[in-house]
C-alpha cells in the first residue's frame, strides 16, 4: 500500500480530541522548560524527546478503530489494539529521525545560524524517518516475484 | 509567568499540528512517524536560543539524542506488547512509561560517568 493523504479523516476528529493533544503538548513543553531551569540543560534536554502525546494518540487510534467496527456490528477491540501497535511501530521508526534531528542541532548549532540549523535538522528528521519507513516496508512486504512459466 | 504561557501556547499548537498531520496519512505505520515528530523541540529551541544562547541549546540537543533513543525503546516495547498480548492501549502506553525514564536517565548517567 502506498502512502495516501486522506483529508476527510480530519472531519472525524472531535474538538475535544484536538484539545487533549493541545493541552498535553503545551503542558509537556512547559514541563521541559521548568525541568531545564531547575536541573540544567543536560536533564531538561531529555524531555525534548518525551513521548508527550503518545498515550493519548494510541488510545484514540484504538477507540476510532473500535467505533468503525461497531458501526457494522462487529467487536473491533482486538483490531483497535493491533492498529495502535502498528502506529507505535511507525513511531519507533520516527524516533530514528528524531535522533538524527537532535544530532544535527547538537553538532551544527554552535557553528551556524539557528534558522538554518532548524531547517537542516527538520530535513534530517524527514529523510531518516521516511527513508527507514520505506526500507522496512520493502523488507516486510517484498514485491511478488513473477515466476517464469514452464 | 509570561514565558511559561508563551511556551504552553507554542507547544500546544506545534504538538497538535503534528498530531493532525499524522491523522491524514495512510497507512497507519506511516502516520505513526508523526508520533515522533520533533514537536516539543521545535516549540522550545527558538525560545531557548533567544534566552540562553547557542551553546546552552546545543547541550539540550545532546541530551535530546538520549531522550530520542529512550523513545525508540519505549515505542518499540509498546508496539510489541500490543501486538503480542493485545492489551488495552492506554494502560499499556502508561504502564510502559518507566521504560522511557529508565533508558533516558540510564544513558544520561552513563554519559556523565564517561565524560567525568
Amino acid at each position: 500500500m502506498m502512502v495516501e493523504i486522506k483529508l476527510d479523516a480530519l472531519k472525524e476528529i472531535k474538538p475535544h480530541e484536538i484539545a487533549v493533544r493541545f493541552l498535553f503538548g503545551g503542558a509537556c513543553t512547559v514541563m521541559a522548560g521548568l525541568i531545564a531551569k531547575q536541573w540544567g540543560p543536560a536533564i531538561g534536554g531529555l524531555f525534548l524527546a518525551f513521548p508527550a502525546i503518545f498515550p493519548a494518540t494510541a488510545s484514540l487510534i484504538a477507540k476510532h478503530e473500535k467505533e468503525e467496527k461497531a458501526e457494522i456490528g462487529l467487536d473491533g477491540t482486538e483490531r483497535g489494539r493491533l492498529a495502535a501497535s502498528v502506529d507505535a511501530a511507525g513511531t519507533s521508526i520516527g524516533c530514528i529521525g528524531l535522533i538524527g534531528f537532535a544530532l544535527v542541532v547538537w553538532r551544527e548549532l554552535p557553528l551556524q545560524h539557528a534558522e538554518w540549523v532548524l531547517v537542516e535538522s527538520l530535513l534530517a528528521w524527514v529523510a531518516l524517518a521516511v527513508g527507514f519507513w520505506l526500507y522496512r516496508k520493502r523488507r516486510m512486504d517484498p514485491e511478488p516475484v513473477a515466476l517464469p512459466k514452464l | 509567568m509570561h514565558d511559561l504561557l508563551i511556551r504552553f501556547l507554542i507547544g500546544g499548537t506545534v504538538v497538535s499540528s503534528f498530531a493532525l498531520l499524522g491523522e491524514i496519512f495512510q497507512p497507519k505505520s506511516f502516520a505513526g512517524l508523526f508520533g515522533a515528530a520533533p514537536s516539543i523541540a521545535l516549540a522550545t529551541l527558538g525560545l531557548t536560543i533567544a534566552r540562553h544562547g547557542h551553546a546552552y541549546a546545543a547541550l539540550e540537543a545532546r541530551s535530546m539524542v538520549l531522550g530520542a533513543m529512550a523513545f525508540f525503546c519505549y515505542a518499540s516495547a509498546v508496539s510489541w506488547v500490543l501486538l503480542r498480548y493485545k492489551t488495552h492501549a492506554l494502560v499499556t502506553t502508561l504502564a510502559l512509561m518507566p521504560v522511557w525514564f529508565g533508558v533516558a536517565f540510564g544513558l544520561q548517567a552513563l554519559l556523565a560517568r564517561w565524560a567525568a
